[in-house]
């Protein structure tokens, strides 16, 4: 469990960090947090000759309100997301998924933009961006470009990050007054999703007017469940009616099969928790 | 004066060691070096079964800080064969058992070359360009397969898959009746297959040797749980004379008989660092301890228990397929033997069989796990008189009570010959009903049950007992064990009249060095901070048999009574000289030699310093009190208990919460309260493990899936319930200090009172079983019908890291 041994370059500007990125070309790999790449290095899964240091950038760091979105930093931690005001006010569902990262000596250590560029399909952070219908900031050599949240994911830990591209920010628009639930499914605290389902409702007098609905682990990317939320809006927010428009949470997913879960089960799970973190974030 | 001192044995002190054992400032075998230290790293293959066709190390060999590297074929002849110290029978078969393989491969992590380097990196570094040319076998993974006509051979030379066969007939034995007839008369029959999964130890500390041969004799330093068998087991793989050797085992963090071992690791280590003339070490990754270190478990039981109609059980039937793995470890082959006389349990059976196969196949070898073979025999049969009672419709505590040993009935011999000494089981059961509640939780159940609740209540009862304190030298021998049960002590008195205690009894995380200072403060009326115990070196405690199977309490610190005996014979004539009665004249009490009826009395440190001064002992009396005693026990310790558990199964997900757990066990008399509670815990989270968490799965290629704790899912405080522990105490009538072994117990007893609840919940839905670990999946695929096995052998390991998967992390 020794890594591969590698350069590491410690920039202090987001400018400098995308140079050196593109000078090392193609084996250079950012860390933020190393929350997951420390481990990949040291399991020799994957050996970057170079390692690019972005904790050291102020400007990727903290949290501000941007009218009608939040901005957070990349680098900023789990930690700090979660005891964020604005964010607890603003995207409440992100603060509740956070809540279930990992532990606390993981969570102010590992970064909210890691989480984000790993993409890891059962990482816990991801449906919420989706369902928020986050955007994402790139810096690469070009400048920056942000893309949508859901354009961003491509495959197993695959995203649209070119090379010599940083994830230097994510935008979430505004979600003030809505509840939020995150519904994590796994055998002990420490293992990861088996399934999750991230919501997010606005309701109007016992009626729901608006609702976002992002599954974990579902497929090789997070998605939408769509089906449901199209299902809930005009409906009572009561449980029959939630549950109803819950039985769709698996339509159009491509969930894959291990030892926790074949795709039955896994389909299975996820309208039972839709349905159950519906219910929750609707405050039924 | 001295009346009013407070025992220590019985108060509830924190442990000693725990300061340094907690903040890890301490002596863990990898935080040790000397000057000119190496670093060893092994390749091991990534196949499960292969000709090695060839190995090229010349590019390895060229890297930096490379100081050597070996293959099997250049140490074949020093490494010998890792030792099996318990051929269970004459005939057994066993294969050759390379510390590095020399020209196959027969599982998947299994050592095939080691890199000397001057550091740890540059080991790692060089092991990638060694080439290794293998040419696959077929994979021999599933028991059943393996026992069959024509199957593929683990060991082509063997012929064979089966290691041996054992067998325990009370019929031929003359312990009881014929189980055959007891089958063929029953009015009840019990037929029930259950798969005991294999298991990782995953002691907190990983493996690590540290070899110094440039000494007179060399020293080996491990994270052993068996000094002085690895110094002799050492000396007779390699022929380095034993009296060449010095093994020590500093603190050694945790071990569940996962470091009860002589290893491939600490035989290259030693061969290399002899062959070198230099220092080595080797410390493992998390990764190398889950994959290469001894698994545990791995049976598969077909049972059949015959009942009459009114609930009394007439005979058991036990097969059993024992997963070797590819080689015999230390004692691979007795584990299954150890639950041979344990599947009776409490129970009066008037017949029975026992019957086991022990079967190779292609994967990591298995061997001693906490329980050893008692966990497995206790689980059958606590989950059959489970199913005993669903089928006659009987609660399914007081069928056990019409069965089991009544406590006016011990010592009771059992239908395997054993005899247990003392024991109530009425007495614990009580007291766990009352503590658990159970009749208002079973009204709580019939109650959600009749509602249809989304989520189901569970009762499961485990009335467990074991036999431990291995071992009276003589069974061990009729077993064909390969060593004696005994185990020694020394205790030294030093001029100060401080203590020094010397036990053959190696701690790695139990707490011995407590529990011992309780014991001798008692018994030579000094205080427990003046008692320092010594152990895990063979040069400061030369001889011993070490820590394993609940032995230490009931074996070693019977040896350290009777070497205290002895110190106080010694004091006691001289105490007698100089205060110049007749040896008869003086009681020996709270630390003092008093002459009855005076007030006259001489303290044992006064008698140790007039020892030391030697100016006016008595003729022919040595200038020492300084004693040792070897004690051999008489039988086993039986300790029991009664552990009742409550869960509550989400039907809609599988899911499953213990809501509560409650145990009484009855371990005897206790020394220290917090220790037992600490044991307890500890084994009850491992037990639980087994029912509801862990399993070591392997693909059909024979390669681990659960290589990471991110799949080998152990469970942390967050996932334990909160226990609600108690005790009864039954003294053990077959040692001086009335005490059972309990380092097993919690671990033994909890599995089936876990399995027993989960099945009790969901039992309406026309569930009788399911298979370990108790998975979401599997709970609710039983619920719904399905097989009761969902999601077992074979397939990726789920969830995980995530990103350590063969895609290569993150893109
Ligand atoms: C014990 C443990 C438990 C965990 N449990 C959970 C859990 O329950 N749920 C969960 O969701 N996660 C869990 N995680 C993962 C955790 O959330 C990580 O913090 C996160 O996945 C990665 O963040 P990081 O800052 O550590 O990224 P790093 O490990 O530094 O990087 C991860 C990957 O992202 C890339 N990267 C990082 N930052 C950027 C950036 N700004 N721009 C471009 N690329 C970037 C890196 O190059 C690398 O490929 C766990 C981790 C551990 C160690």
């Amino acid at each position: 469990m020794i890594p591969a041994a590698f350069d590491y370059t410690a920039p202090s500007t987001v400018d400098e960090a995308v140079r050196a990125l593109a000078d090392a070309g193609d084996d250079a790999k950012v860390i933020a947090g190393g929350q997951s790449l420390i481990p990949v290095l040291r399991m020799r899964l994957a050996a970057p000759t170079t390692l690019v240091d972005i904790g050291r950038i102020p400007e990727l760091r903290g949290i501000r309100d941007d009218g009608d979105a939040l901005v957070i930093g990349s680098t900023t931690t789990h930690y700090e997301v979660q005891r964020d005001p604005a964010v607890r006010d603003h995207a409440l569902l992100l603060k509740v998924a956070t809540d279930t990262v990992a532990d606390p000596q993981v969570r102010h250590r590992g970064t909210f933009g890691g989480a984000i560029a790993h993409a890891d399909p059962a990482g816990d952070l991801l449906a919420p961006v989706l369902a928020l219908e986050a955007e994402l900031v790139l810096h690469g050599l070009e400048g920056e470009r942000t893309v949508a949240a859901s354009d961003f994911f491509v495959d197993y830990f695959t995203t649209a990050l070119r090379q010599d591209e940083i994830l230097v920010a994510v935008r979430v628009p505004k979600h003030t007054g809505w509840g939020a639930h995150y519904e994590k499914f796994n055998r002990v605290a420490q293992a990861w999703s088996i399934v999750a389902v991230a919501a997010a409702v606005r309701t109007e007098g016992g009626v729901i007017a608006e609702a976002r609905v992002g599954l974990t682990n579902m497929s090789s990317v997070p998605v939408r469940a769509r089906a449901v939320e199209e299902a809930l809006v005009g409906q009572p927010a009561t449980v029959e009616a939630i549950k109803a428009a819950a039985a769709h949470a698996a339509d159009g997913t491509s969930a894959t099969e291990d030892s926790n879960a074949d795709t039955a089960y896994r389909e299975h799970l996820a309208r039972v928790l839709t349905s159950r973190a519906v219910t929750a974030a609707a405050g039924v | 004066m001295t009346a009013t001192i407070e025992p220590e044995v019985g108060k509830a002190r924190l442990r000693k060691e725990d300061a340094r054992l907690i903040t890890g400032r301490t002596r863990w075998t990898d935080n040790l070096t000397v000057p000119g230290l190496l670093h060893l790293a092994f390749l091991r293959s990534p196949v499960a079964h292969a000709k090695i066709t060839s190995i090229d190390v010349e590019d390895a060999r060229r890297k930096p800080g490379v100081i050597a590297i070996f293959t099997g074929r250049d140490l074949a002849e020093a490494q010998g064969s890792l030792p099996c110290a318990w051929p269970i029978t004459p005939d057994q078969k066993a294969p050759a058992a390379p510390s590095l393989a020399v020209d196959q491969v027969n599982f998947a992590g299994e050592a095939v070359a080691v890199v000397v380097a001057r550091g740890n990196a540059e080991a790692h570094d060089a092991l990638e360009a060694i080439e290794v040319e293998y040419e696959d076998l077929p994979v021999v993974l599933d028991m059943t397969a393996a026992v069959a006509d024509g199957a593929d051979l683990v060991h082509a030379d063997l012929g064979t898959n089966k290691s041996a066969h054992w067998v325990f007939d009370s019929a031929e034995a003359g312990t009881g009746s014929d189980v055959e007839q007891a089958i063929a008369e029953a009015e009840v029959l019990i037929e029930r297959t259950y798969r005991q999964q294999r298991l990782i130890p995953a002691f907190m500390e990983p493996r690590s040797v540290l070899v110094d041969p440039t000494g007179e004799q060399t020293t080996v330093w491990s994270a052993t749980q068996i000094p002085h068998i690895l110094r002799l087991m050492l000396a007779l793989t390699t022929g380095i004379p034993e009296h060449k050797l010095r093994v020590i085992a500093p603190d050694v963090g945790g071990g569940f008989g996962g470091k009860l071992q002589v290893t491939p690791e600490e035989v290259v280590s030693l061969v290399v660092a002899t062959r070198l003339g230099k220092p080595v070490k080797w410390t493992e990754s998390r990764s190398e301890s889950l994959l290469s270190a001894h698994h545990g478990r791995d049976q598969i039981q077909k049972l059949t228990l015959a009942a009459r109609r009114d609930g009394t059980v007439t005979g058991l039937k036990v097969d059993l397929l024992a997963d070797m793995g590819a080689y015999l470890r230390l004692v691979t082959p007795g584990v299954p033997i150890l639950g041979a006389f344990m599947f009776n349990a409490i129970y009066k059976f008037p017949a029975y069989r026992f019957a086991c196969t022990n079967v190779f196949t292609n994967k990591t070898p298995t061997d001693a796990y906490r329980g050893a073979g008692r966990p497995e025999a206790t689980y059958a049969i606590e989950r059959l008189m489970d199913e005993l009672a669903a089928e006659l419709g009987r609660d399914p505590i007081e069928l056990r009570e019409q069965n089991w040993i009544k406590h006016d009935e011990f010592p009771f011999t059992t239908v395997c010959g054993l005899e247990y000494d003392t024991g109530n089981y009425e007495a614990a059961t009580a007291k766990a009903k009352e503590m658990f509640g159970y009749d208002a939780l079973r009204a709580e159940q019939r109650e959600r049950r009749e509602r249809g609740d989304v989520v189901q209540l569970g009762i499961g009862t485990s009335t467990f007992t074991e036999m431990c304190g291995l071992a009276p030298s003589r069974v061990l021998g009729s077993l064909s064990y390969g060593a004696g049960g005994w185990e020694h002590a020394a205790v030294r008195m030093l001029p100060s009249g401080k203590v020094e205690v010397v036990t053959g009894s190696s701690a790695h995380g139990q707490g011995h060095e407590t529990a011992w200072s309780q014991i001798v403060a008692d018994q030579l009326g000094v205080p427990f901070e003046d008692v320092e115990v010594l152990h895990g070196d063979t040069q400061t405690s030369p001889r011993g048999l070490d820590t394993y199977g609940s032995r230490s309490l009931t074996v070693g610190a019977m040896a350290v009574l009777k070497a205290g005996e002895k110190v106080i014979r010694k004091a006691r004539r001289i105490a007698a000289h100089t205060m110049e009665c007749a040896e008869s004249d003086l009681e020996f009490s709270g630390g003092r030699f008093t002459v009855k009826g005076t007030d006259r009395s001489t303290g044992l440190t006064d008698v140790a310093l007039a020892v030391f001064a030697a100016h006016d002992l008595p003729d022919g009396v040595e200038p020492s009190l300084d004693s040792e005693a070897t004690f051999d026990p008489e039988n086993f310790s039986f300790p029991h208990g009664t552990h009742l558990c409550a869960v509550d199964v989400d039907t809609e997900t599988g899911f499953v919460k213990i809501r509560k757990y409650v145990c009484v066990d009855d371990v005897g008399v206790v020394v220290n309260p917090i220790i037992v509670e600490g044991q307890v815990h500890g084994g009850l989270a491992q037990g639980l493990a087994q029912a509801l968490y862990e399993e070591a799965v392997h693909d059909e290629s024979g390669t681990l899936t659960t290589g990471t704790l991110a799949d080998y899912l152990v469970p942390s405080a967050v996932d334990l319930p909160h226990f609600d522990t108690d005790r009864t105490e039954t003294p053990s009538t077959t040692n001086q200090l009335g005490v059972k072994g309990v380092g097993e117990a919690g671990t033994i007893a909890s599995t089936p009172a876990v399995v027993n609840a989960v099945v009790d919940a969901v039992r309406h839905f026309g569930v009788n079983d399911i298979q370990m670990p108790c998975t979401p999946m599997r709970v609710w695929t039983a619920i719904n019908g399905g097989p009761t096995d969902a999601g077992g052998l074979g397939g990726e390991a789920g969830g995980g890291l995530g990103s350590i998967d063969t895609s290569g992390g993150a893109a």
